[in-house]
């Protein structure tokens, strides 16, 4: 992948074949390594032969959820009555995941490419990339690159003198994870808190400003120009076996391994060679405990687990997780586990927009509860109240926040309930003070 | 989303009358944003954002002004402001620092270099601003950069992989 490693042999580099390369960061760097052909190729195309490329890629979303990419696009009304949106979520804020920061850093061009293509085949005009406040060096790579793209009219009125016009605009969010959920993002387009809202109406009906607008992940979009310039087929062909998981994933690997960073394999891989051969295994002398395969807001797996599973949507879920953003959590023996699932319960009592009851009071009481227990006062009842807590934060509230903070808090007491215990028994020290 | 800074810091003063900030060339900077987005309200989060960036924090009497300049009610400005922790709605010192702390970087020392800062800078505590008006040390959830623990923001400059023995060396930058 480049950056800041060169790449593994194990790897297959195709949105991260130049990391690490400036020179790719230019107008001309890209159209050298072959950019803005795909856009040139799309812009001859129908919108509807977009889409039909796009869905025979198999192509996923690459933003938490997998849905596919081809068929999201198809909801887009065909005519275009009111003005149609492009939105690129570039709010990466969830913990684990660094991969759309190093796509903006690296090839801002790819992801512009991306987005004039999906905005053609929605039938948009617009796309406002709405990239996290805490992003300020993608922010100025991302702003010099439009600009040149203007200047050397790949954007405008006349993108690549198709007489299409396509616009990006970029916005700059202010320092909420809650604007990474798609509805979020468009009240806080749209100058507003950043509260989710309910569904229906979906965004494809009507979105950022009212009007039809598709969200995408960075790194989805990104993907959108290699397919469209080598074939659907080819990139369904990087697969190993499971039809359904196609193409290439930028893993984050972060945690306790010798060698952090991000890793492009083709889906199916095994995550043991992630693990222990680009990652380069745990540091010496340690093994590994845990590892949490999506970003923080899927279940915990055990090393076993971990171990067993190849890398892909499906071959994460059957190892009882889920693929999420693939931002890999890895923690090695040393690591007490009751003491960072507290620390990801506070992550989500912090950002909770707090419009749901049960996300509001239940991620502040799960963490209370937590504290309690580091503080060497938990008692037995308190595993029913977490797992009591947890089941009604599922599937009860407006977004998946809520959810997202169950998944560590349940998986963490089925398969880690000894480190809860020795808090409790006193076996293991306080860790906090009483409170 | 960052926490919040102390109010009680004393770098600036919140009472001290308003000079408009969208005037001139801001102005200019703000009206070129328009055609961008089919209400003026789109405008909120980046007008904000040029408040911050000309006065360091967003202040009553800002909010006021940018409620007349999109049209807006100051009462609906400020539930925004207070929505996003990027904004500050109490002034901080000159260098504002944010140290993620979340899991990820928690489990690579993160804590540890919050101490070093908080000792290198004389903040002493989070949120609060150091005696000399020239720091103030805040801690923040996950900065999307968990490879390169532990990342931290000095105003504008993203630095990656902290440690508490580059802390010293870090600071000296920063006047
Ligand atoms: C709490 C929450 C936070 C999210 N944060 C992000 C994010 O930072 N980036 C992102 O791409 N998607 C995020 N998502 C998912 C988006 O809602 C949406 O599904 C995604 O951007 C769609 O793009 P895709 O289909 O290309 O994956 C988040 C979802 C939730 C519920
Ligand atoms: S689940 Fe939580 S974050 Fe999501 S809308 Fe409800 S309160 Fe807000
Ligand atoms: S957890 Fe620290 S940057 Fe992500």
């Amino acid at each position: 992948m480049g950056y800041p490693h060169p790449s593994h042999p194990k790897e297959t580099v195709v949105l991260s074949r130049y990391f690490g390369d400036a020179d790719a960061r230019t107008y001309d760097g890209w159209v050298q390594r072959g950019g803005y052909e795909g856009l040139r190729k799309a812009l001859g195309m129908t919108r509807e032969a977009i889409v039909e490329e796009v869905k025979a890629s198999g192509l996923r979303g690459r933003g938490g959820a997998g849905f596919p990419t081809g068929l999201k696009w198809s909801f887009m009304p065909k005519e275009v009555v009111k003005p149609h949106y492009l939105v690129c979520n570039a709010d990466e804020s969830e913990p684990g995941t660094f991969k759309d920061r190093e796509i903006m850093r690296w090839t801002p061009h790819g992801l512009i490419e991306g987005c004039a293509i999906a905005a053609h085949a929605i039938g948009a005009e617009r796309c406002y990339i709405y990239i996290r406040g805490e992003f300020t060096e993608p922010w100025k790579v991302m702003t010099a690159a439009v600009e040149e793209a203007y200047a050397r009219g790949a954007l405008g009125a006349n993108a690549l003198g198709s007489g299409r016009r396509i616009d990006m605009v970029l916005h700059r969010g202010a320092g909420a994870y809650i604007c990474g959920e798609e509805t979020a993002m468009m009240n806080s387009l749209e100058g507003r808190r950043g509260n989710p809202r309910i569904k229906p109406p979906y965004p494809a009906v009507a979105g950022v400003f009212g009007v039809p607008t598709t969200v995408n992940n960075v790194e989805t979009l990104a993907a959108v120009p290699p397919i469209i310039t080598r074939g659907a087929a080819w990139y369904k062909s990087l697969c190993l076996g499971n039809p359904k998981s196609t193409g290439t994933k930028l893993i984050s690997v972060c945690g306790h391994v010798q060698r952090p960073g991000n890793y492009e394999v083709t889906m199916g891989t095994p995550f043991r060679d992630i693990l222990y051969d680009m990652a380069g295994g745990p540091k010496p002398g340690r093994t590994f405990k845990a590892i949490i395969p999506g970003g923080s807001s899927v279940p915990i797996m055990t090393r076993e687990e971990a171990e067993a599973a190849v890398f892909d949507y499906e071959g994460i879920a059957e190892q009882g997780s889920l693929l999420g953003s693939a931002g890999c959590i890895v923690m090695d023996d040393t690591t007490d586990m009751v003491y960072q699932i507290c620390r990801l319960a506070r992550f989500y009592a912090h950002e909770s927009c707090a419009q749901c009851t049960q996300c509001r009071e239940g991620t502040a009481w799960t963490t209370r509860i937590l504290e309690r227990i580091l503080a060497g006062r938990g008692k037995q009842e308190d595993f029913q109240l977490l797992l009591d807590l947890s089941e009604n934060m599922t599937g009860k509230t407006i977004c998946v926040l809520s959810d997202s903070c169950a998944a560590p808090v349940v998986s963490g007491i089925q398969k880690f309930r000894g480190e809860f215990e020795a808090y409790m028994t006193g076996a293991r020290e306080p860790a906090m003070a009483a409170v | 989303m960052s926490r919040q800074a102390n109010p009680t810091a004393t770098h600036g003063d919140p009472h001290a009358s308003h000079e408009p900030v969208f005037v001139g060339e801001t102005r200019a900077r703000l009206q070129a944003l328009y055609p961008k987005y089919p209400t003026k309200q789109g405008c909120l989060l980046p007008a904000l954002w040029m408040v911050q960036e000309a006065r360091g924090w967003i202040s009553e009497p800002a909010i006021n002004e940018v409620a007349e300049v999109l049209e807006l009610t100051p009462a609906y400005v400020k539930g925004v402001v207070t929505f996003y922790t990027m904004y500050h709605t109490h002034p901080v010192g000159r260098h504002f620092i944010q140290v993620c702390t979340t899991s990820p970087c928690n489990i690579c020392g993160a804590e540890d270099v919050v101490r070093a800062l908080l000792d290198a800078t004389g903040c002493g505590e989070l949120g609060a601003t150091s005696p000399d008006g020239r720091f103030t040390v805040i801690e923040v959830e996950c900065l999307g950069a968990c490879g390169f623990a532990t990342p931290i923001l000095i105003d504008d400059d993203f630095i990656e992989s902290v440690t508490p023995e580059k802390v010293a060396g870090l600071l000296e930058r920063y006047a």
